[in-house]
């Protein structure tokens, strides 16, 4: 009896293995993503304070929300800030990647030059940069120093401009990476039909204009989906930059967030916040992953 | 001339004239200088006495080398209210860092294995799933993450940490797996099936031995990330406090005099680990991603 149950389990077992080994991912998945996601909402419709409770206050936080003159600087900033710094990663590093793919002698040298920053955490990144260009002991008074007395750059210390330093130190950080997603794309084409394109005269701008840049679409797809969603993640960088300052001029939703949550005890609105962001994600992510995993299946 | 460039460098086959190539190479040195000005001022600034940095140019040489800063940046200065340096919460980091990256690496590759030969029903949901947990800003999950971690005794210690980053980077680690071993050919797999191989056998003879460039990209990914984190240590390290926080705390430090060498000091040693994994095996990993594994 056990001898022709015993292979009979062994199989069974084999069958079920792939599953069991998938699913303590998958649960897990379930209940710390969209678990998580389903509570946070739950919150956002609730009067939480310091701790969450479930007094049920339907669309009042988000209503306080979209009244608050802190989220409204959050907004205009966020959008500022992806704007200026997808358009610029996307331009700096498709430029780079095209001067670097024209048979550069050191390229070796240069490429890992370009990407390093991409190592760091934002917090050693706003640290440098903030000492950088403060007027007191950076960039400011090196320029002074040198002789260039009518110098000046204090845009940190400014609250309409303090949003434009976050751009720059973003920038730096991540362009790199841009850079090598383009290469990438840039090896990968055939250079054959560049070849015949040149044979029938066309001149380098149009080669590239014409060819090689619509042939880059989906590392333009890929530069957009990371960086837009790094864009609107990003707490870090302004915490250690700007600290959100001056006043509450570099506010941001991630940090609008974490304030009103865990400093200003008003989880409900940090939560209703929350939402937005997350929601404002899957209108990018949503899409593209389905594109992609639908493409692929 | 330019058109046979094949070969080694993949090179584009356009060519350029001699003022154009001149342009572009000045840009590219432009560029590098960007890149290495910040890294530039952060080392040069943390073996200056601090005199010469309130009282001098940030862009010159030190006229006195000093790396007193870099020990007190270690082990002296003040994070919050202790004068313990940043040591105790570099150990942190480690302890959080190593069994994470292990972990969400082990766990990433099973995941990758069943997902692309061991095929079911529904399977592409389920990766879908996963795979849009990687792209979710965490703020939706902080609130109940401090409740669950309250629940489970966690709260403020490095294994709550841990959790924490393994649950939110099996995402990207199957992404990565499952992208390679799709290449593989399932064909072998069902030999060895045939064969008599079990799951296990299969994973461990077969698929392992090929997976060298896909787990050092892993390994790169997360291990960046978790060292690189602020967000989750800020929220949930409590006295357990991972490097960058202790970091971010060192500089924004509002009392007594702004120790700049300190600082740049702290923040190197903040980056060094990561640095020194890029300069070791960055090589790899740019091609590893470019082999396929971030398809867009």
């Amino acid at each position: 009896m056990t001898a022709s149950t015993a292979p009979d389990f062994r199989t069974r077992l084999q069958d079920w293995l792939p599953k069991l080994v998938l699913a303590p991912s998958f649960a897990v998945t379930v209940l710390f993503v969209y678990g998580f996601i389903a509570f946070t909402v739950v919150l956002s419709f609730t009067g939480s304070k310091m701790l969450p409770n479930f007094k049920w206050v339907g669309w009042e936080n988000y209503a306080k929300l979209w009244a608050l003159p802190a989220w409204n600087t959050a907004i205009v900033n966020i959008a500022i800030f992806a704007t200026l710094y997808i358009v610029i990663c996307t331009a700096v590093g498709l430029m780079l990647a095209i001067f670097l793919d024209q048979k550069i002698r050191g390229e070796g040298v240069l490429r890992p030059i370009y990407l390093y920053p991409m190592a760091l955490s934002f917090i050693v990144t706003g640290t440098a940069w903030k000492w950088f260009l403060d007027p007191g002991i950076g960039l400011e008074k090196v320029m002074h120093l040198w002789g260039w007395e009518s110098f000046s750059f204090t845009w940190i210390k400014d609250g309409d401009m303090a949003i434009y330093t976050i751009v720059i130190a973003a920038v730096w950080q991540t362009s790199g990476f841009v850079m090598a997603m383009f290469l990438a794309g840039l090896r990968g084409i055939d250079n054959e039909i560049l070849k015949a394109a040149q044979i029938d005269g066309a001149s380098n701008w149009q080669l590239y204009r014409r060819i090689v840049i619509p042939l880059l679409r989906p590392a333009f797809l890929s530069a957009f989906v990371i960086l837009s969603h790094l864009a609107i993640k990003s707490y870090d960088l302004v915490v250690a930059l700007t600290g959100g300052g001056p006043g509450r001029a570099t506010e941001m939703p991630a940090t609008f967030m974490y304030s009103y949550t865990f400093t200003r005890n008003q989880m409900g609105i940090g939560a209703s916040s929350a939402v937005i962001m997350l929601m404002t994600i899957a209108a990018i992510m949503v899409p593209y992953l389905y594109a992609e995993l639908k493409e692929k299946a | 001339m330019a058109a046979q460039s094949h070969g080694v460098t993949q090179d584009t086959a356009v060519s350029t004239g001699r003022v154009t190539r001149a342009l572009i190479y000045l840009l590219l040195l432009l560029f590098a200088l960007f890149y290495l000005l910040p890294l530039y001022v952060m080392g040069i600034n943390s073996v200056k006495p601090l005199a010469e940095i309130t009282g001098g140019n940030m862009m010159a040489l030190p006229e006195v080398w000093t790396l007193e800063p870099w020990r007190s940046a270690w082990s002296t200065a003040q994070i919050g209210v202790e004068p313990t340096g940043l040591k105790p919460y570099f150990l942190n980091s480690i302890l959080m860092v190593a069994p994470a990256v292990a972990i969400s690496t082990i766990v990433g590759a099973l995941n990758g294995y069943v997902l692309t030969k061991w095929r079911f029903r529904g399977d592409t949901w389920v990766f879908g799933l996963m795979l849009f947990s990687c792209f979710i800003p965490f703020q939706i999950v902080l609130i109940p993450m401090a409740v669950v971690l309250g629940t489970l005794g966690l709260a403020g210690s490095v294994p709550g940490l841990i959790l924490v980053h393994v649950v939110y980077g099996i995402g990207f680690t199957t992404l990565y797996f499952r992208n390679y071993y799709a290449a593989f050919p399932t064909e072998l797999v069902r030999a060895a099936q045939i064969d008599g191989a079990g799951f296990f056998q299969i994973f461990w003879r077969i698929l392992l031995p090929v997976s060298g460039p896909i787990a050092v990209v892993s390994v790169i990914w997360q291990f960046t990330n978790i060292w690189n984190d602020f967000l989750f240590g800020a929220s949930f390290g409590g006295t357990s406090q991972p490097m960058t926080v202790a970091l971010n705390n060192l500089v924004q430090s509002s009392t007594g005099v702004k120790e700049y060498n300190v600082h740049f000091a702290g923040a190197i040693l903040a980056a060094l680990p990561t640095l020194f994994v890029y300069i070791v095996a960055g090589r790899y990993f740019v091609r590893g991603l470019m082999a396929g594994s971030v398809k867009g």
